[in-house]
């Protein structure tokens, strides 16, 4: 008798409940370790300490300046490297040639590091908000090509086959075809490539800033003020989780068509 | 005078196919297929030559490997033919196009489009008026038997609507011939003989020139007016077989005894494999 099945669904609501618990149970561990003295208040922070910390920093408005800035250069890095990176990834995925051309190097960029890029930003667009958003863009652009090349292979071959037997030229296929085939795929991608593009915050704000929750955590850290750099971390991740959120939300209410989908 | 008479109306013998081909609608002329490969050339068919003539229903059975797929797709333009030639009416193909409408055997239909607007899709490509799009749609859904599905979604339909909803699509473009490549291989047994009945049916009345591959050779016989048996690799045309049964088809033509003895006449053609 198997009574443990593997890949057994559950309903929605123990699913749910799980995923509170979860964060709840972290939320528990944390404060006992930290009221309890059984950790140094340095390395763990008083869950009290770091909500008071939020309180102080929205009522003096750095708080939402922060996370303002710092949603600007997420928002316009990663809409240039999407604007740029959907045209090359698909003609990647469309044609062999371009495949060749383009795929080597991005492999090949997309293993360096891209906080190591920072120095060299600084000498190439300065210091200003280009800067910030240039590390986005890099750490982000690349990874999106060798993704979309990919969702554009995804599009069957006799999906392709079909369009030519009822009369599509090449253009036609592209536009009419692989490009409707696979938008339920791509936006799944942009969905991953918006939570790389968060990750990439505190390395890009630490070109030169003065404002961003990069940066505040970057500054904390000089002032062993750990109740901030939690309050921080925090805050980029619940901002992380709402992005990916909003995107599962319009994936689903875009492509009800979609196969595997509700 | 006699003599000289003789030696200038009686055509060579290749001249003689040609005229006898006069309402050929897909003619496939001494087709090589050779696959290249770091290990060496593959000669996978060899000297194919067929032909359909217009309204036939032609099936093309033989051992799996033998390339009757690969055959079907280089009719489509799909697939490149390594020698020889394949005239549609009368040019020679180069690529794809619609003149020549194809049923896959994996689905195929577009899934962000609903029935109507995927049998539309071929009638859009090629500027046909809108009002007589929906005319044609209206008709082709009638033909499948899916008008209730007309805003269905292809994920909402079994696997046998799928193929129906493909079959309309690729008749509603009104192409020179219609290629079948395995459409019913997917199918349970009960949904396969339906949809044999209503491809006869279909043929019956719509008379499209069709050229279906299949490894199933009751099938075969069941649809068809003529049958092509190819050999094992390298594939070539082993007989040519007319079928002779009534032209009002039903599924109990499969139980009657001419059917059975062209089934085993087509079955003892085909190449078994050692095993």
């Amino acid at each position: 008798m198997i009574k443990i099945r593997i890949r057994k669904e559950i309903e929605k609501k123990k699913y749910l409940l799980l995923a509170i618990l979860s964060f709840v149970v972290i939320i528990a561990l944390w404060t006992l370790a930290s009221v309890t003295g059984a950790v140094d208040e340095i390395f763990l922070p008083n869950p009290a300490k770091v909500i008071q910390y939020y309180i102080s920093a929205i009522q003096d408005g750095s708080l939402w300046e922060n996370t303002r800035i710092s949603l600007y250069r997420i928002l316009l890095g990663f809409v240039i490297a999407v604007v740029l990176g959907i045209p090359v990834g698909i003609l990647m995925g469309t044609f062999q040639k371009a495949e060749a051309v383009i795929r080597p190097l991005c492999e090949f960029i997309r293993y360096m590091p891209v906080p190591a890029f920072v120095p060299l930003i600084m000498v190439w667009v300065g210091i200003g908000e280009n800067a910030k958003i240039t590390v986005i863009f890099i750490g982000t652009f690349f990874q999106l090509v060798l993704m979309v090349a990919d969702d554009a292979l995804s599009v069957p071959d006799d999906l392709i086959n079909a369009g030519y037997t009822l009369g599509t030229t090449t253009p036609m296929t592209i536009f009419k075809i692989i490009i409707p085939a696979m938008l339920p795929r791509l936006m799944e991608t942009l969905r991953m490539m918006i939570g790389w593009a968060w990750t990439y915050l505190v390395s890009a704000e630490l070109v030169a800033a003065n404002s961003g929750l990069g940066y505040t955590i970057l500054k904390s850290q000089r002032f062993l003020a750990t109740d901030a750099i939690f309050g921080g971390i925090i805050l980029i991740g619940i901002l992380g989780l709402i992005t990916d959120r909003i995107f599962a939300f319009l994936n689903k209410k875009l492509f009800p068509w979609a196969e595997g989908g509700h | 005078m006699g003599l000289f008479k003789k030696k200038t109306v009686l055509p060579k013998r290749t001249q003689h196919i040609e005229a006898n081909l006069a309402n050929s609608k897909i003619h496939v002329k001494n087709v090589k297929k050779i696959y290249h490969s770091a290990k060496g050339d593959t000669l996978a068919m060899d000297n194919v030559n067929l032909n359909v003539l217009e309204n036939e229903f032609v099936c093309i059975v033989g051992p799996s490997g033998c390339g009757k797929s690969t055959l079907l797709r280089m009719v489509a333009g799909l697939d490149e033919i390594s020698d020889g030639e394949i005239i549609i009416q009368d040019h020679s193909i180069i690529g794809p196009g619609a003149d020549r409408g194809m049923v896959f055997q994996a689905y195929t239909l577009f899934p962000w489009m609903t029935v109507a607007d995927n049998i539309k899709f071929g009638l859009k490509i090629r500027k046909i008026p809108n009002d007589e799009q929906d005319a044609i749609v209206d008709k082709y859904l009638k033909v499948i038997k899916l008008e209730k599905f007309r805003n269905s979604y292809p994920k909402e339909l079994s696997g046998g609507m799928k193929q129906r909803v493909a079959i309309a699509r690729a008749l509603a473009n009104s192409p020179e011939v219609l290629l079948m490549d395995e459409p019913f291989s997917a199918l349970d047994p009960q949904t396969k003989a339906d949809m044999q009945l209503l491809m006869r049916q279909i043929w019956q009345v719509e008379k499209p020139t069709v050229l279906f591959v299949t490894h199933d050779i009751e099938e075969a016989v069941f649809l068809s007016s003529k049958i092509y048996v190819l050999t094992s690799r390298p594939g070539t045309v082993k007989k040519e077989i007319p079928v002779y049964l009534p032209y009002d088809r039903d599924l109990s033509l499969k139980d009657t005894e001419a059917f059975i003895k062209l089934r085993k006449e087509v079955n003892s053609l085909i190449d078994h494999e050692q095993i």
